[in-house]
């Protein structure tokens, strides 16, 4: 599906991407994860033909990018970090215009409209302009126009940043659905649970490089231990000192909390008895320590 | 998807299409703006004027006009709206994530805003026309010359919109450009009274020699160098075409 061989962008000395080399299977759901600036808007953009290479090479769906960008997006759908749907149309007309620029006619998408509309779950609002969707809709509707040419591919960035739990678990399963079709997704994302979900294969990448790809689960079992307790209030110094660091195999200090990792997390359970007044969380290991483990905890304003 | 020549023809159309849902408005615009201005510049003024050379000066206004309002409703399509549509809906970022080129986007909003200029001109050769401010049948081929002036005048607006970090950017433009033209290009008095150093500048303007192939269409007087008139306007028209592609490639594709 994606191929790339020491892809590289910089923007003046600063290399955002930096000899990204990669190999994505057809069909499956593959996730892109990176803090702030990682590189992986940049990624997108050079996935989809909008931005040049400063070296290496890119295949997608087969075409050469960004040579033949054209031709491939005539087989890709792109969902936007921020929508841009057509503010001077209604939710129908930016179905047909989007159509349009595909060169599909008003005729030829017709029978698909209302499928479309059914997908995005927004029969009701066919004629409603777009200032009137909530965001939820208004994504589910840039989804919904993604589809339009029938695309082999859909590229999401961040595809339910800022959405509400109802709505962000409908897209979930709108995902799913497409996926189950056969499409490929490549999708973007902060939120861990959300990579854990849908993707076959995440990729964690920092300062425009590569830290480690693979399945969720994998990665979860290279990195980090299978259980993480969670300890924080008034004597956690003294706690940590007397059990807390010999009885983990390791732990990691933020703020006013202390992780601690480790396969067998009952030496743990069972000391923090004796100090009732700390509170603590007990929780299997998930792909957001794996992500901090790699990515380090410091802030990314950038 | 259309052959490759006309990819650039959705780019127009969604345009055209946006404008029938405000068409109320802007056909009023239109029609109206230049009735008010032949009835009260026309014949209010031209009572004072009289004539200039042969023309009773509401025939030489409405032949000025019909280029002023060329310049204005191209330059305002290509600054602001276009970068509307660049910079703030973003429907240029949409348009990049479809077949189509940056190519075909400005071509289509290039298309575009000279088309708006022809409505333009069609509603005041219309309103011209039944002033009786218009001699004969021949004025129609003031029409192809306004879309030719509306090419020109909305690639130039094409550079300043590919340039501009805000709306009011664009108030260089207006006041550097389009008032010196719209004051210094024909329009409402004729070029001969101005002092040589101005009027130097002055023959420099693309309204100038809009005004220079319109006038004599619309009025019936001697219609002379069109084809120089022609190749000043093409040349900036191809020079800012060329330029705002390029500046708006490197903006969207960076």
């Amino acid at each position: 599906m994606i191929e790339a061989k020491g892809l590289s962008k910089c923007y003046g000395k600063q290399r955002v991407v930096d000899a990204l080399s990669l190999c994505v299977p057809a069909g499956i759901c593959w996730g892109l994860l990176g803090p702030n600036g990682a590189g992986k808007t940049t990624f997108l953009r050079m996935l989809t033909g909008n931005t040049s290479l400063t070296a290496g090479r890119l295949r997608v769906l087969g075409y050469d990018v960004p040579r033949e960008a054209l031709k491939l997006r005539r087989r890709i759908g792109v969902v936007p970090q921020q929508d841009n749907l057509d503010v001077d149309f209604s939710v129908v007309e930016n179905l047909r215009t989007y159509a349009s620029y595909f060169g599909i006619s008003r005729i030829e998408l017709q029978p698909r409209i209302s499928e479309l509309l059914k997908f995005a779950a927004l029969e009701s609002r066919a004629d409603s302009p777009i200032t009137a969707l909530s965001g939820g809709m208004q994504r589910r509707l840039s989804l919904a126009r993604a589809l339009v040419n029938e695309p082999k591919l859909l590229v999401l960035d961040e595809p339910t940043t800022g959405l509400d739990p109802q709505a962000r678990q409908l897209i979930w399963q709108q995902l799913r659905a497409l996926r189950a079709r056969g499409l490929g997704l490549v999708l973007t994302t902060h939120y861990m649970e959300e990579a854990t979900r849908l993707c076959d294969q995440v990729t964690i990448m920092d300062h425009g490089r590569i830290l480690d790809s693979d399945s969720p689960k994998k990665l979860i079992a290279r990195h980090i231990e299978a259980q993480v307790v969670e300890v924080y209030g008034t004597g956690l110094d003294s706690w940590h000192g007397a059990k807390g660091e010999a009885l983990a195999t390791r732990f990691e200090r933020a703020g006013d909390t202390c992780f601690y990792y480790a396969d067998d997390e009952r030496p743990l359970l069972d000391a923090l008895r004796d100090y009732p007044e700390l509170s603590y969380l007990h929780r299997p290991a998930n792909l957001e320590d794996v992500f901090l483990r790699l990515t380090g905890r410091e802030l990314r304003d950038d | 998807m259309p052959a490759g020549a006309l990819c650039w023809l959705p780019v127009w159309r969604r345009n055209l299409q946006v404008w029938f849902k405000l068409a109320g408005p802007a056909l009023v615009g239109n029609f109206g703006e230049p009735l008010l201005y032949l009835l009260g510049l026309g014949y209010g003024l031209g009572s004072l004027v009289g004539v200039i050379g042969e023309l009773p000066y509401p025939v030489f206004l409405a032949s000025g006009i019909i280029c002023s309002s060329a310049l204005f409703t191209a330059s305002f399509e290509g600054m602001y709206s276009a970068y509307t549509r660049m910079a703030v809906q973003n429907t240029w970022e949409a348009m990049l994530a479809t077949p189509l080129d940056v190519n075909d986007i400005v071509l289509g909003e290039l298309i575009w805003g000279a088309t708006k200029s022809l409505i333009s001109a069609v509603a005041i050769l219309t309103v011209a026309a039944a002033l009786g401010a218009v001699d004969g049948w021949r004025a129609l081929w003031a029409l192809p010359a306004i879309f030719a002036a509306g090419l020109c005048f909305t690639a130039m607006a094409l550079v300043i919109a590919g340039l501009a970090k805000n709306y009011d950017f664009f108030l260089y433009y207006n006041t550097l450009f389009v008032t010196p033209s719209l004051l210094l290009g024909g329009v409402f008095f004729p070029m001969d009274g101005l002092p040589p150093a101005v009027r130097a500048v002055a023959e420099w303007l693309p309204l100038t020699h809009t005004v220079a192939i319109v006038r004599p269409l619309m009025t019936g007087t001697a219609l002379s160098d069109v084809s120089m008139h022609l190749i000043v306007l093409a040349f900036y028209g191809g020079v800012a075409y060329v330029t705002a592609t390029a500046l708006i490639r490197r903006r969207l594709h960076g």
